[in-house]
């Protein structure tokens, strides 16, 4: 859908973009200490880190991406706030003590503490940067995405930007400013869209009748009489043992319907030519002709049509009892190369929406590999959050365990928050009449526009400084990687405070132009699944190690070492070999796949502990091991 | 505070409740997967209100994270004798 550029979301971003380079500037001289560079002299309060635990974890996956889902498969979107958040009960639970007691400016550190490791340092090194890089890739593209409708600027305009912006508030004060940065941020989102969903229950639900399908015989019979449109012609078989028909004006404009049991339905459609030329709905598309928005409720309980302002709990029942108008797809291709995605409408009650296996189907399938799949990747939200490298530098950043825990605590409390907001963000978007067909991510923004400019203006910024928060996370922990982990720690170069600082800016400016470069060539590459990809990278690669590290004392040097490498790269291999990626990214046949299920965590996380256990009974024992500490009574 | 953060029998007293805590949630989390995997229908069961199980047994994970969350917190604020700063620094 084109968007039309709105002065006032421009002046909001600006707003919020020089807010945030002004507290960085601002900042700029307490961080030139490395303490202060990488851990922000470990002196921002419990509170303050708990919200900017926020910041940094809400990322536009979280924010756009759930509410999209929601939006367009109902319960499902939901699942992914379960996970993400459960996750954070295994950070406070086990990880966030043991990361602020032993570490110091990475999670390398912390893994290393009582080893003194090249191998272990440069194993942790690397799994921070490509973990960082999958979670880069989708923030980057997200910021492209956004400000062609924000800004009306190209893609490569918002990844410039982001990059930029990033990468001035990490070079200017390090930790410091990403940490006030990340605040503003999680402090925005949870205040709008908790304003957002206030208006949704207040605005209650609307009911949009569905016209009645066409009656094929009819149609037939006036198109054969030429009573609307002397020119018109049908064909009725564009793309054999398809349901569609194809009906073309006199003036050349074809439109299709779906051919159902009821009658001929109007659809939707986006046609690309063999030359590039681009048709919706028949016409170039024009801000005049384009697709017309969708998602509306076709029927309320009792035939009403109109609820009024609606609670929080009767919001659900009232939906369940609907009926909702949903829009599907299906890519078509014709002998000539023109390709064809038509969007056509289907009625489904609000009671199959709100229940799980609308958008992962391997739940209800009969196929046992298939229910193993969605446990995987449930497994991998769980476990990977305290894996995640930009969340664990967080711990360093409070003074002690105590405010490691509170923050932890906030943490829990602003996202748990946050992911409660999602489900009738989601919904209240569904059924908002504003939804863009071809793009789920713009669900939460079109959802604001439907209530007003300015609320579309501001979640749209926000949207934006999302990306701003998480990105400046990312980069912060890929800085303290390559320069603290591998040019000091691995390859021993010799650095004073302030050579650590400027090596670690350095290596902020080489990932942020990095970053920069991945946003631009993966534009057109389906990104979504990258963050997910990050968790079980994460999660095979990390947890098994930091987990035995604390608690088996028999956990050695290499051992660590051997199971951050296995993890890392069995992940990764599994994913590249999974019938996923067959699919969505070589354009493959996915049943040639040899993995029985894409996502690798429930085999690889095991392994990762095997073979640290393996590793670690060959290899000499530790002379002070981590896990000692907590056997002394 | 009069304990140490820093101390043994405080390390391995939060980190035994802890393990106790999240071994609850687990529990809790694995409910909410098996039903959804294994007993999916069960998951649209009307619960007062008028919600479905899969939206409060949803909501009720996200509440429990925050309500262990605290528990944890107020259980590990508590003071261990003879785990002064002193008494970590001399071990």
């Amino acid at each position: 859908m084109f968007y039309t550029t709105s002065p006032l979301a421009i002046l909001i971003f600006l707003f919020f973009v020089s807010v945030v380079l002004g507290l960085s500037f601002y900042l700029g001289r307490r961080g030139q200490t490395a303490k202060g560079y990488y851990a922000a002299h470990g002196q921002i309060h419990w509170a303050v880190n708990g919200v900017a635990f926020a910041g940094d974890y809400l990322s536009a996956a979280s924010f756009l991406g759930i509410c999209g889902l929601i939006a367009f498969y109902g319960f499902d979107g939901f699942l992914y706030s379960i996970g993400y958040l459960a996750g954070w009960v295994v950070a406070l639970f086990v990880i966030a003590e043991p990361i602020k007691r032993l570490g110091k400016f990475t999670f390398a550190d912390a893994l290393d503490s009582r080893y003194d490791s090249p191998a272990i340092k440069l194993a942790v090194a690397i799994s921070t940067l490509v973990i960082s890089a999958f979670y880069l890739i989708p923030q980057m593209v997200g910021a492209g995405a956004l400000i062609t409708p924000l800004l009306g600027l190209p893609h490569f305009a918002g990844v410039l930007i982001v990059g930029f912006t990033v990468t001035l508030i990490v070079v200017t004060a390090g930790m410091v400013s990403t940490t006030w940065v990340q605040f503003i941020k999680g402090f925005m989102l949870l205040i709008f869209c908790a304003a957002l969903t206030v208006m949704i229950l207040n605005r209650g639900f609307t009911a949009t009748p569905v016209s009645s399908p066409f009656d094929p015989e009819a149609m037939r019979r006036d198109v054969g009489a030429k009573m609307f449109d002397p020119g018109i012609q049908l064909d009725e078989e564009p793309w054999p043992g398809k349901p569609y028909v194809k009906v073309i004006s006199s003036k050349g404009i074809e439109s299709f319907m779906r051919v159902t049991d009821e009658g001929w339905i109007p659809t939707q459609s986006v046609v690309i030519k063999p030359d590039g030329t681009k048709l919706v709905n028949g016409r170039t598309q024009t801000r005049d002709d384009d697709l017309d928005p969708v998602g509306t409720i076709a029927e309320l309980p009792g035939g009403v049509e109109k609820t009024g302002p609606i609670g929080p709990v009767e919001f659900f029942d009232t939906f369940r009892q609907s009926t909702v108008t949903t829009w599907a797809k299906e890519d078509l291709k014709s002998e000539d190369g023109t390709r064809t995605t038509v969007y056509y409408p289907t009625q489904k009650t609000g009671d199959a929406l709100l229940q799980p296996g609308g958008y992962f189907k391997g739940m209800t399938s009969t196929k046992f590999s298939e229910k193993l799949d969605f446990i995987s990747l449930m497994l991998a939200l769980f476990c990977g959050t305290a894996s995640l490298p930009h969340i664990l530098i967080r711990y360093y950043t409070v003074k002690d365990q105590a405010s490691a825990r509170k923050s932890t605590v906030v943490g829990i409390a602003a996202i748990g928050f946050f992911y409660v907001l999602t489900l009738y963000l989601g919904l209240g978007a569904m059924t908002s009449g504003a939804m863009d067909v071809t793009d789920s991510n713009m669900a939460a923004p079109l959802l604001a526009r439907s209530f007003n400019e300015l609320m579309f203006a501001v979640i749209s910024a926000i949207a934006f400084t999302t990306v701003l928060g998480t990105v400046s996370g990312l980069i912060m922990a890929g800085s303290g990687a390559v320069a603290h982990d591998l040019l000091e720690s691995f390859f021993r170069i010799p650095m004073n405070d302030h050579q650590k600082v400027l090596y670690g800016k350095f290596a902020a400016v080489l990932l942020g132009a990095g970053a920069m470069v991945l946003g631009v060539l993966f534009k057109d590459f389906n990104v979504s699944f990258l963050v997910g990809w990050a968790f079980n990278i994460a999660a095979s690669a990390n947890l098994p190690a930091l987990v035995m590290m604390l608690f088996w004392r028999r956990t050695t040097k290499q051992g660590i070492a051997a199971a951050v490498f296995v993890g890392m790269t069995t992940s990764l291999l599994w994913i590249l070999l999974s019938a996923d990626t067959y699919s969505k990214v070589y354009g493959w046949d996915p049943t040639t796949s040899i993995i029985p299920f894409s996502q690798p965590a429930l085999v690889t996380i095991p392994l990762g502990f095997l073979v640290l256990v393996v590793t670690s009974l060959i290899t000499p024992p530790p002379a002070h091991p981590v896990a000692e500490e907590l056997a002394e009574e | 505070m009069d304990h140490h953060e820093d101390h043994p029998h405080v390390v391995n007293r939060n980190a035994r409740y802890g393990l106790i805590l999240f071994a609850v949630y687990v529990a809790l989390y694995g409910g909410f997967v098996f039903l959804a995997v294994f007993r999916t229908p069960v998951m649209g069961t009307i619960v007062p209100g008028g919600a479905n199980l899969a939206i409060a047994y949803g909501f009720a994970l996200i509440g429990a994270a925050l309500l262990l969350a605290l528990v944890y917190v107020v259980l590990c604020s508590r003071p261990v004798p003879n785990a002064s700063k002193n008494d970590a620094e001399i071990r």
